[in-house]
C-alpha cells in the first residue's frame, strides 16, 4: 500500500511484517522512532508472537540478540553511532557465531565532538566485522531491504546491517510503498537456524579456536561472505518479481553511459549527486553515477565493470581514515587497479553538514578541467581550522579545540567570568 | 525407656550419610543417573573448586529441569578448561558469547524460548566473579531489574585467574595478586574496597538469592534446586577456591572453602525478594589465621614479623559477618524459604 510516511515509520512496519520474535534495543537518536513504533505493534498486539525487551545498553541489545537468535528465534534490533561503538564487541562476535540477527543502522557521526547528525563513521567503524553491509537510498529501499535482510542472512547465517541515514532517511516523511503481509510471508520463509540450542540436541556454541584452526575459521567466514555476491543479485531479483520494484542489488549505475567521470557513493546523497549530474548532463557533459548498495562483501567485480571505461572516478564519501583518506576510496582502487582511470576522494557530509548540488556541481566541474586534488574535503572553511592551528602554536594550554572553534565562529559565548 | 535419637553425624562434620536420607533429599551426584552436564576430562587445574561447583550445580540444575536446560557461559577459566577446540565437555546446550554480556545472551535466550512456547526448557547463566561483579554487572544488573528467568552462578574465586590471578572487585582485603602485590606499608589487596554481590542482587529485590561454597555441596544443591523451582531473576553466588591463585594445596579445596564459612568471612545464607531467610550457621568458630596461614596469598601476613594489625582487621571483618548474618547457632535465622515466598 502507498504511503505518506516516515522513514523509521516505513522501516518499523515492514520489520514488523517479518515477523521478528525477539527485538531488543536501546534508545539512541536518530534510531528511537524505529524501537518506539515496534514497541508499541507489540504492546498493541499488532506484532505477535513477540519479545520486546527495553535492555541497559547497546552491549545487552546485540547480546540479547545473540542469545535470541542461537536459540532459533529470528532477532532485531536497531542502533546508531555511539550505541554502535558500544555493542562492537557484541556486534563481531554475532558475525564469527554466524547468528543471522539484523540490525538497523540509522547512520551517525561519531564523537568526541559529540554529535547526533548524519555521517558514516560508525558503518565504516565496523565494516571488517563479517556483518554483511547494505546502504539504502531511499525510504523506499530501506524498507525493501529489510525484508531481503532477513532471507539474505538466514540463508547464508549471517547478520545482516541495513545503513540508512540518520534524519534524512529516518526522520523524512516521503512517499513509501509497504508490502502486505501476505507477500512479505510468501516471500520470507520461517527460519530454520543451522545451529540452534535446543535440549534434545545438545550443541556447545562458541568454542574456543587456536592457531591450529582459526585462520580456517576466518576464511570460511570470508567465503560465506563471498557467497553473499551471488544471493544479494538474485535476492533482488526475485523481491522485484514479488513485489514489482526494484530494490537492493550489489550496486546502481545511473547515466554511466559513455561516462568520462564517474561518481561513486553511499547512501541517500545518491539522490542530490543524481541532480547534479542531470545537472552536468544537460550542459553537455559526459557524468555518470554508480550508487553502491553493498558495501560488505564488497562487489570488486561489479564495481570494476560499472567503471570500466570511464576516464575519472570521484568517491563522494561521509567518512574517512583519520590519517590516511578515503574509506570507500580504497575499495574502489582496489576494483580498478588495472584501469588507468584517474580517482578521486571527495570526503563531506560530516557530522551532517548538508552535501549540496552546488558544491557537487563545482566537483564535477573541477574533475573534468581535472584540478581536483585527490583528496578534497568539500566546503571545508580552511580558514577556521588555521586560526585554532594558530592558537594551538602560539598557547600551550590552548583549551578544547572544539569549544575554540564554536567560540570563534561565534556559536557560543565568550569564556565565563 | 526412650530410644535416644538417631544421630548421622560422623564425627567432626554435618556430613551425614546419603543413604540414610528419603530418595529426594539424596545428593544429585550419587544418583548413577546423574547427567554429567560438565563431563570428566576438562582441563580444570587439579582441586579446582570452579570445575567442582559447576558439576554439583548444573547437575542439580538438569535434575531439577528434568533435563530441559540451556547454559549461558561466560568468558573465563570455565569456559577455556571446558571447550578447548576440538573438544568439549558440556553434555547440555551451551552458548559462550563474551566476558561481560552472559547475562544479557541468557536474557536473549529465555526471550526465545518464551516466544517459541517452550516453557519447559530453563536458562542457567554463569560466569566468575569477573564476569559478575566487574564487566558483566551492567548486563547483570539489567537482567536483575527487568526480572528475566534466569538463574546466575557466579563461581567467585576472587581474582581473575584464567589472565593469571589479578584484582578483581572481589578480591579481599590484603589478598596477593598480580596487581596488588604483598609489598609496600599495606601488602596486598587494600582495605574498604569490593563489590558484595549478593547484597547487591538482594537490592534488586529479585526472587532469590543465595550463597554457597563447595565445602557444603549438598546445601549448593539444593539451593540450585530451590531456585529452578522458582521464576524469575535468581542468583547464587558460590565460594570455589582457586589453588593456583589462592597458594593453597590442590587436596585443601574443600577445607578453605569450608574454613572461610566457619570464620564468618564468607557468610552463607539465603533471601527471598531481598530479606534474609535463612544462614547456615557456624558450626566450629575458627579464628581467621587458619583459614588466612594455609594460603600463599596471605604469605605476608604470617612472616618473620607477622602482621597481626592487619590480620584482627580481617578478623574484624568476620566478627562484623556473624553478627549481621547472626551466623552463630544460638541466634541463628531459620525462616523457611518455602514460606517466605509466598
Amino acid at each position: 500500500m502507498l504511503r505518506q510516511i516516515e522513514g523509521s515509520r516505513a522501516v518499523a512496519e515492514t520489520v514488523a511484517l517479518c515477523r521478528p520474535e525477539v527485538v531488543c534495543a536501546y534508545p539512541i537518536s536518530p534510531q528511537t522512532h524505529i524501537i518506539e513504533a515496534i514497541g508499541a505493534m507489540v504492546k498493541s498486539g499488532a506484532l505477535t508472537p513477540c519479545e520486546f525487551i527495553n535492555v541497559e545498553s547497546e552491549f545487552a541489545a546485540m547480546s540479547v540478540s545473540i542469545g535470541a537468535s542461537a536459540t532459533g528465534a529470528r532477532s532485531y534490533t536497531a542502533t546508531a553511532s555511539q550505541g554502535l561503538l558500544f555493542m562492537i564487541e557484541a556486534v563481531y562476535n554475532a558475525a564469527g557465531l554466524g547468528l543471522p540477527i539484523v540490525m538497523t543502522l540509522a547512520n551517525r557521526a561519531i564523537g568526541a565532538p559529540i554529535n547526533i547528525w548524519n555521517d558514516h563513521s560508525d558503518a565504516m567503524a565496523v565494516r571488517d566485522s563479517g556483518w554483511i553491509q547494505l546502504f539504502a537510498e531511499t525510504n523506499q529501499e530501506a524498507a525493501d531491504l529489510h525484508v531481503q535482510a532477513f532471507r539474505l542472512a538466514e540463508e547464508l547465517s549471517l547478520p545482516v546491517m541495513v545503513c540508512m541515514d540518520g534524519f534524512i532517511l529516518t526522520h523524512a516523511v516521503e512517499r513509501v510503498e509497504l508490502p502486505d503481509q501476505a507477500e512479505v510471508d510468501a516471500f520470507l520463509p520461517s527460519y530454520e537456524p543451522r545451529q540452534v540450542l535446543d535440549p534434545d540436541d545438545p550443541v556447545s556454541i562458541g568454542a574456543m579456536v587456536g592457531p591450529e584452526a582459526f585462520e580456517e575459521v576466518r576464511y570460511l567466514a570470508h567465503l560465506r561472505q563471498l557467497d553473499a555476491l551471488e544471493r544479494i543479485p538474485t535476492l533482488a531479483a526475485a523481491f522485484d518479481e514479488a513485489f514489482g520494484r526494484q530494490s537492493g542489488g550489489l550496486l546502481h549505475p545511473y547515466r554511466t553511459e559513455g561516462a568520462e567521470t564517474i561518481v561513486v557513493a553511499l547512501g541517500s546523497v545518491l539522490g542530490t549527486i543524481k541532480d547534479a549530474v542531470d545537472a552536468r548532463r544537460d550542459a553537455g557533459e559526459r557524468v555518470g553515477v554508480v550508487g553502491i548498495t553493498a558495501f560488505r562483501p564488497f562487489p570488486r567485480e561489479a564495481v570494476r565493470g560499472a567503471l570500466s571505461g570511464t576516464h575519472r572516478v570521484v568517491v563522494v564519501e561521509k567518512a574517512f581514515s583519520i590519517g590516511y583518506g578515503g574509506v570507500l576510496s580504497t575499495d574502489v582502487a582496489m576494483a580498478t587497479h588495472d584501469s588507468d582511470c584517474t580517482l578521486r576522494t571527495v570526503v563531506g557530509g560530516l557530522g551532517g553538514r548538508p552535501i549540496t548540488r552546488d558544491s557537487l556541481e563545482e566537483v564535477l566541474a573541477a574533475a573534468a578541467r581535472d584540478e581536483l586534488d585527490p583528496l578534497t574535503f568539500l566546503d571545508l572553511e580552511i580558514e577556521i581550522v588555521q586560526r585554532e592551528r594558530g592558537r594551538m602554536t602560539s598557547t600551550r594550554r590552548s583549551g578544547p579545540s572544539a569549544e575554540n572553534i564554536l567560540r570563534d565562529l561565534g556559536t557560543v559565548a565568550s569564556r565565563i567570568g | 525407656m526412650t530410644a535416644p535419637p538417631v544421630r548421622f553425624y560422623q564425627v567432626g562434620s554435618f556430613a551425614v550419610g546419603n543413604r540414610l536420607l528419603p530418595d529426594d533429599d539424596q545428593t544429585v551426584q550419587s544418583d548413577p543417573n546423574r547427567t554429567n552436564s560438565l563431563d570428566s576430562g576438562h582441563r580444570a587445574c587439579q582441586g579446582c573448586g570452579e570445575a567442582l561447583g559447576a558439576r554439583y550445580a548444573l547437575d542439580a540444575a538438569m535434575r531439577a529441569s528434568e533435563a530441559r536446560l540451556v547454559a549461558v557461559n561466560a568468558t573465563g577459566c570455565l569456559e577455556v578448561f571446558s571447550t578447548p577446540y576440538p573438544e568439549t565437555s558440556w553434555r547440555i546446550p551451551w552458548l559462550h558469547s563474551l566476558f561481560g554480556n552472559a547475562p544479557a545472551v541468557a536474557t536473549g535466550v529465555a526471550a526465545a524460548l518464551k516466544v517459541k512456547g517452550r516453557s519447559d526448557v530453563r536458562v542457567v547463566a554463569q560466569a566468575g566473579d569477573g564476569g559478575t561483579v566487574d564487566i558483566g554487572f551492567g548486563c547483570l544488573s539489567g537482567m536483575f531489574e527487568r526480572n528475566d528467568d534466569v538463574l546466575f552462578i557466579c563461581y567467585d574465586n576472587e581474582a581473575y585467574m584464567n589472565t593469571g590471578v589479578q584484582r578483581s572487585g572481589a578480591t579481599p582485603p590484603a589478598a596477593r595478586t598480580a596487581t596488588t602485590e604483598a609489598i609496600g606499608e599495606e601488602p596486598g589487596n587494600v582495605f574498604g574496597q569490593g563489590k558484595n554481590l549478593p547484597r547487591l542482587a538482594m537490592a534488586h529485590e529479585i526472587t532469590y538469592v543465595a550463597t554457597a561454597t563447595v565445602a557444603d555441596l549438598h546445601d549448593l544443591e539444593e539451593k540450585v534446586e530451590r531456585a529452578m523451582r522458582l521464576h524469575g531473576a535468581r542468583y547464587l553466588h558460590v565460594l570455589v577456591p582457586c589453588p593456583l591463585g589462592w597458594g593453597s594445596a590442590s587436596c585443601d579445596t574443600i577445607r578453605v572453602a569450608r574454613l572461610a564459612k566457619e570464620t564468618g568471612l564468607f557468610p552463607v545464607f539465603e533471601a527471598v525478594h531481598g530479606k534474609v531467610t535463612g544462614v547456615s550457621a557456624i558450626r566450629h568458630r575458627t579464628p581467621v589465621e587458619e583459614y588466612l596461614s594455609i594460603q600463599t596469598r596471605y604469605a605476608h601476613l604470617f612472616g618473620e614479623r607477622p602482621r597481626t594489625d592487619i590480620i584482627s582487621r580481617i578478623q574484624s571483618i568476620a566478627d562484623r559477618n556473624i553478627a549481621e548474618y547472626q551466623l552463630l547457632a544460638d541466634d541463628a535465622i531459620t525462616v523457611e524459604p518455602e514460606k517466605a515466598e509466598t
